[in-house]
C-alpha cells in the first residue's frame, strides 16, 4: 500500500505543477495581451483613479477635476472651456483624448516614466505618480482678445512670438466647450453628437487642422522667394508684368483688384496687393524656387507638431507655369493653416530666422520638478537677413499707407499684409479674409508678436470681405494685447 | 520551544511532541493575517483599521484555542496542520474582508468570521471526542446512508444560480453536499480497508489489465451512478467530479491494480463527455473554457472567466498589493467560486504560489500521516481527506486560471461560504488525529492486539514512559 500512496502523491504534484505552470501562464506569459485586452476596464479605471495634472495658461490652470464618484472616478473640467479649447482639446472617459490632453497625456495622467523617481522600484511598486502640469506658451490677454474679437464668426487666429516660437493664441471659432465631453453616459454622447453634426463644426480646430486658400497673404513668401533669389533687385524699381498678365500658356488674363498695376514695382505690389506683379514674378523665380522658399517657411511639412499635429500647408511640387502663377498669389491648390501664415509674418519679423512654433513651454512634476523644458530651437533661415529687412519695409508701408491702415497702432512698427481668398468652384464660396502682421515697439530689440487671422464669413456680402476690413482690427486687438503685456 | 509539561516523561525516551513548533507557527500564521487586514485598512483609506488588533485577537484566539486541544488531547499530531489552516482561514478572512470594502452593503467577512468560529469548535470536538480513529469504521454504513441524505436533500429546494446544491431555511443557507465529503471518504475509506483483497486479486486478466469480477464491481458501479446522479440532478460537476476523483484514488491505493485505474477513467470520460454534450449548463460551462473571450467577440462584454484571466494578468509577478486590485469587476461570484482571483491579482504569481504551497503542504501531510499509519482504514481515510483537498483546490483553482472547464466548488478556507470552512476544520481535525496515531510512540506488543488500542490511547503521554516506545512510527 505503501507506494501506491506515493504514487498518488506523486499524482497531486502533478495537479499542483499543473496549476503553478498555468498561473504562471495566465499571470505572467500572457498577463501583457490580457492586460491590454479592450474588454478590460483596468486601465480604463486606473486612468481616472487619480485627479488629472492641471494645463497651465499664465501660470493658472484652465482645467480642474472633478470627483464623479462613479467608476470612473476623476472627469476633466475646464474653468473657460470654449476660449481654451483649441489649445487644451478634451480629456474624455468616452471619447479619448485630443491636442494637448492628448499629444501631453502622459505628463498629465501621471504615467509619463520621466514623473517616476524611480522607474524600476516603481514597476515593482506599481506606485501612481500624480498627474503633472503643463505649463503652455499661451497669454491669457490674447487668448482673449482673439476670441472676443473673432465674436462667434468663423474663423482662427493663431499669435506667435517671432523671436522664440512660442504660440501666444489659439483661437478658433465657434468653439465649444470640452468639458461636456468629459464624462460618460448618455448627456456626454448626445454632447458629442450634437457638435460633429453641428454645421458650424465648432470641434475643428482651425487654427492648427484646418487650411485656408491663403489668397493675397501669400504673395509675402512670393516676394521674399524673388528676392532671395534675385529676380527682384530693387523693391521700387519697376517690374515689367504687365497690368494685363496672361497666364502662361493660356489665354486668361489674371484680373487685379487693384488698381495702376502696370509694371509696378514691389514695394507697390505688395502695399496694394496687385496679383499681375507677383504671379509674373513667382513664374519667373520657377517651381523649384517657389516650391523650396515656400517649404522654408513651412509648407508640405508633413513634421511640424506644436506637439499636437498640425495640419499640411500645401504648395503643389509640380504644376505648369499658369497654375505656378495662380499659386504664386495663394490660389490653386495653395493653401495654408492660420498658424502656418502666422509663422510666414514671424519669419519676416525676426529677420528671416523662423523659431520652431511651440505651445508648450515645461511640463512639471506635480510638486513643481521640473521635467522638461521646451527649449526654443530655429525651425530654418527662411529667407536671407537682407531680404528679411526689405520685406518689413514692404509690411510696414502696407499698414501705413496700403491696404492694412486699419492694423495700425500709433507709435507702435506694425508690418502687415491683407488677403482675400476665392474659393469654391468657379470662386462661387464666399471668399476668406486674411490680415497677417507683426508689431514691435519703437526701440524694442526684437518684435513682440506674429499674428494671422483668418474669417470665413457665410453672411457677409462679398465685396465687404477684405482683409483689411473684417481680419486686421482683429490682428490688431490682438498685437496691442501682446503689447500691453 | 519544547513542551514543558510537568508530567512529561523520561527525555531520552520521547518523540518530540513539536507542540511549541505549532504554536510558534500559528503565531506567525496570525500576524501574516494581521498584516493583510493592515494593508487592506492601508490602502482602503491610508489608515491603520482601528479594529485590526480586535479582529487578529479574535483569530488568535480561535488558534490558541485549538492548540490548546491539540495539545491535550492529540500531542503527537503532525505541527504544521493547525498553523496551515488558520493561516488559510485568516487569509480567507482579509480577502473577504478586502472584497466586502469594494462592494458597499455587503458585508461577509463577519459572518465568515462566525461560520470559522463554529469551524474551530468543531474541530475541537474532533479532537477532544474522538480518541481512536477507528472508532469511525464502524459506522461506514450510516456514514454513507447520511452522505447520501445529505446529497439529495437539496434537490427538493429551488436551484440557485443554475445549481441544485443548498437548502435554504430562513435566509440561512449551507451546502450539505460540502460535508457529505467527508462522511463519503469515511465510507469508501472503510469499504476499502475491509475489501481490498478480493478487490485486489479476484477477477479476470485481459492483456495487462487485472479487471474486477462482477460480484465487486457492483459498488463502483453504483458510486459512478451516483456521481452523474448528483451531476443531472444538482448540476454540480465539480462535486460529481470530487467524488469520483476520491473513489478512484482511493480504489487504487487499497489495491494497486491499474485495471481500475482504466476502468474508472473510462467510466469517468464516458460519463463526463455524455452530461458535457447533452446538459446544457455544463455544456456552455465547456464552451466558456475553449474560448473564454467568445462572450467579448460577440459584444457582450466579458464574461466571469475572462474578468478572472483579466484579474490573474494584472497581477502579474508581483501583484498589485492587498486592496489595490480590482477584481470586484468578476462580479457575481468574486468571493466565492472566483476568490483566488483576487488573491492572484493582489498577491501575485508569487503569493499564489505561497497560497498553492500551503495546500499541498496541507495535503503532503495529510499523505505523510497515511504512510506512518500502521491500520489500512487509517491509511486510507488519511490519503482520501487529503485527497479531498487536493482534488478540491485542483478543480475550482484550475476552472478559474482556464486550465479546466470551470465548475463551481468552494476554495477549501479561502472562498466565502460556512460550510465549506466548517467542512474544512473538520477534516484538518480528523487529519490532526490521524497524525496523531501515526506518531504516537507504540509499544510493540499492543501493535497485534486488537482490544488494547483503546487503553493507549486513554493514556497517550502517560504510556510512553512505560512501553520503551520504539521509532517505528513512520518517517519520523
Amino acid at each position: 500500500m505503501i507506494s501506491h500512496i506515493r504514487l498518488a502523491a506523486a499524482f497531486c504534484l502533478l495537479l499542483l505543477v499543473a496549476l503553478l505552470v498555468n498561473a504562471a501562464r495566465v499571470q505572467v506569459i500572457q498577463a501583457d495581451s490580457l492586460d491590454s485586452n479592450p474588454a478590460n476596464r483596468r486601465s480604463t479605471i486606473d486612468r481616472f483613479e487619480q485627479p488629472r495634472g492641471q494645463i497651465l495658461v499664465d501660470g493658472r490652470p484652465v482645467t480642474g477635476s472633478r470627483d464623479s464618484g462613479q467608476q470612473l472616478r476623476f472627469e476633466r473640467t475646464y474653468t473657460q472651456g470654449p476660449l481654451y479649447a483649441p489649445v487644451t482639446g478634451y480629456a474624455s472617459q468616452t471619447y479619448g483624448t485630443s491636442l494637448l490632453e492628448g499629444a501631453e497625456d502622459g505628463i498629465l495622467s501621471g504615467t509619463d516614466p520621466m514623473l517616476a523617481p524611480l522607474p524600476f522600484w516603481n514597476d515593482i511598486t506599481r506606485a501612481h505618480e500624480p498627474g503633472g502640469k503643463v505649463v503652455t506658451t499661451i497669454k491669457s490677454a490674447l487668448q482673449r482678445a482673439a476670441y472676443t474679437g473673432l465674436d462667434g464668426r468663423r474663423g482662427a487666429v493663431a499669435a506667435i512670438e517671432p523671436s522664440s516660437g512660442k504660440i501666444l493664441a489659439l483661437v478658433s471659432s465657434p468653439s465649444y466647450d470640452p468639458g461636456r465631453l468629459s464624462g460618460t453616459g448618455a448627456a456626454v454622447t448626445d454632447a458629442w453628437r450634437r457638435y460633429n453634426d453641428a454645421d458650424a463644426q465648432p470641434m475643428l480646430n482651425r487654427a492648427i487642422r484646418q487650411t485656408y486658400p491663403p489668397g493675397s497673404a501669400f504673395k509675402i513668401v512670393t516676394a521674399a522667394a524673388a528676392l532671395d533669389a534675385g529676380v527682384v533687385e530693387d523693391v521700387d524699381a519697376p517690374t515689367d508684368v504687365p497690368e494685363r498678365y496672361v497666364l502662361p500658356g493660356t489665354r486668361t488674363t489674371l484680373p487685379n483688384d487693384a488698381r495702376g498695376c502696370d509694371k509696378e514695382s514691389l514695394a507697390y505690389a505688395i502695399k496694394w496687393s496687385c496679383n499681375s506683379v507677383l504671379a509674373g514674378l513667382g513664374v519667373r523665380v520657377g517651381l523649384g524656387g517657389m516650391v523650396d522658399a515656400a517649404g522654408r517657411f513651412g509648407f508640405n511639412d508633413r513634421r511640424l507638431r506644436i506637439p499636437s499635429g498640425v495640419a499640411v500647408s500645401n504648395f503643389d511640387q509640380e504644376m505648369s507655369d499658369d497654375q505656378l502663377a495662380l499659386s504664386s498669389i495663394g490660389q490653386f491648390d495653395t493653401t495654408a493653416t492660420p498658424l502656418q501664415m502666422a509663422m510666414v509674418a514671424a519669419a519676416v519679423a525676426n529677420g528671416g530666422d523662423l523659431r520652431y512654433p511651440h505651445l508648450v513651454e515645461r511640463t512639471l512634476a506635480a510638486d513643481g520638478d521640473i521635467v522638461s523644458r521646451v527649449g526654443d530651437r530655429t525651425y530654418g533661415q527662411a529667407m536671407k537677413p537682407r531680404t528679411a529687412y526689405r520685406m518689413r519695409q514692404l509690411m510696414v508701408e502696407v499698414v501705413e499707407s496700403g491696404t492694412g491702415t486699419s492694423a495700425g497702432i500709433d507709435g507702435v512698427t506694425v508690418g502687415g499684409k491683407t488677403g482675400t481668398a476665392q474659393h469654391g468652384v468657379g470662386n462661387s464660396g464666399t471668399p476668406y479674409a486674411w490680415f497677417i502682421s507683426w508689431a514691435q515697439e519703437e526701440g524694442a530689440g526684437r518684435p513682440a508678436v506674429a499674428v494671422a487671422v483668418v474669417v470665413e464669413d457665410a453672411e457677409a456680402v462679398r465685396d465687404e470681405i477684405s482683409g483689411g476690413g473684417d481680419a486686421a482690427p482683429i490682428a490688431r486687438a490682438v498685437m496691442e494685447a501682446a503689447l500691453r503685456d | 520551544m519544547t513542551a514543558t509539561k510537568a508530567d512529561s516523561p523520561p527525555p531520552e525516551l520521547r518523540l518530540p511532541k513539536r507542540r511549541g513548533v505549532e504554536l510558534s507557527l500559528l503565531v506567525c500564521a496570525v500576524l501574516i493575517s494581521l498584516f493583510g487586514y493592515v494593508a487592506v485598512g492601508l490602502a482602503h483609506n491610508d489608515a491603520v483599521p482601528p479594529d485590526a488588533v480586535r479582529h487578529s485577537a479574535g483569530l488568535g484566539l480561535l488558534a490558541l484555542v485549538a492548540h490548546l486541544a491539540v495539545r491535550l488531547r492529540a500531542p503527537y499530531a503532525d505541527p504544521l496542520l493547525l498553523p496551515i489552516a488558520v493561516l488559510l482561514n485568516g487569509i480567507g478572512l482579509v480577502l473577504l474582508h478586502r472584497l466586502d470594502l469594494a462592494t458597499p452593503g455587503e458585508r461577509d467577512a463577519p459572518a465568515q468570521l462566525v461560520w470559522s468560529t463554529l469551524g474551530v469548535a468543531l474541530f475541537i470536538a474532533v479532537v477532544v471526542l474522538l480518541r481512536d480513529h477507528r472508532v469511525l469504521q464502524r459506522y461506514a454504513y450510516l456514514s454513507v446512508v447520511a452522505a447520501l441524505l445529505l446529497m439529495t436533500v437539496p434537490i427538493f429546494f429551488p436551484a440557485v444560480n443554475g445549481a441544485r446544491i443548498w437548502i435554504r431555511i430562513d435566509g440561512l443557507s449551507f451546502q450539505p453536499g460540502e460535508f457529505a465529503k467527508i462522511l463519503l471518504a469515511v465510507f469508501f475509506a472503510a469499504y476499502l480497508a475491509a475489501n481490498h483483497s478480493a478487490l485486489a486479486y479476484t477477477g479476470r486478466r485481459i492483456w495487462k489489465l487485472q479487471l474486477p469480477t462482477g460480484r465487486v464491481l457492483g459498488p463502483i458501479v453504483a458510486i459512478w451512478l451516483l456521481s452523474v446522479l448528483v451531476l443531472v440532478l444538482e448540476r454540480d460537476l465539480g462535486t460529481s467530479l470530487l467524488f469520483f476523483g476520491l473513489f478512484v484514488i482511493l480504489l487504487y491505493v487499497a489495491t494497486g491494480r491499474t485495471g481500475w485505474i482504466a476502468v474508472g477513467l473510462l467510466l469517468a470520460g464516458v460519463g463526463a463527455f455524455a452530461v458535457g454534450w447533452l446538459e446544457p449548463h455544463v455544456h456552455s460551462r465547456v464552451e466558456d473554457w475553449l474560448d473564454p473571450f467568445a462572450s467579448i467577440e460577440a459584444g457582450e462584454g466579458p464574461d466571469q472567466l475572462a474578468q478572472s484571466l483579466f484579474a490573474f494578468a494584472a497581477g502579474g509577478m508581483f501583484g498589485t498589493g492587498l486592496g489595490l486590485g480590482r477584481s470586484v469587476l468578476i462580479g457575481f461570484a468574486a468571493k466565492s467560486d472566483f476568490i483566488l482571483a483576487t488573491a492572484g491579482e493582489e498577491l501575485g504569481l508569487i503569493g499564489l504560489t505561497a497560497i498553492f504551497m500551503l495546500y499541498a503542504l496541507l495535503v503532503a501531510r495529510g499523505y505523510r500521516a497515511g504512510l506512518a499509519l500502521r491500520d489500512p482504514f487509517g491509511r486510507l481515510l488519511a490519503v482520501g481527506l487529503a485527497s479531498i483537498v487536493a482534488l478540491q483546490v485542483f478543480v475550482i483553482a484550475g476552472g478559474v486560471t482556464g486550465l479546466i472547464p470551470l465548475t463551481g466548488m468552494a476554495m477549501p478556507f479561502l472562498a466565502q461560504g460556512g460550510s465549506s470552512v466548517v467542512t474544512n476544520w473538520v477534516i484538518v481535525a480528523l487529519l490532526i488525529r490521524l497524525s496523531d496515531s501515526a506518531r504516537r510512540p507504540r509499544p510493540e506488543a499492543v501493535e497485534t492486539g486488537v482490544i488494547a488500542p483503546t487503553t493507549v490511547i486513554a493514556g497517550p503521554a502517560r504510556d510512553t514512559g512505560s512501553s520503551g516506545g520504539t521509532t517505528t512510527g513512520g518517517e519520523r
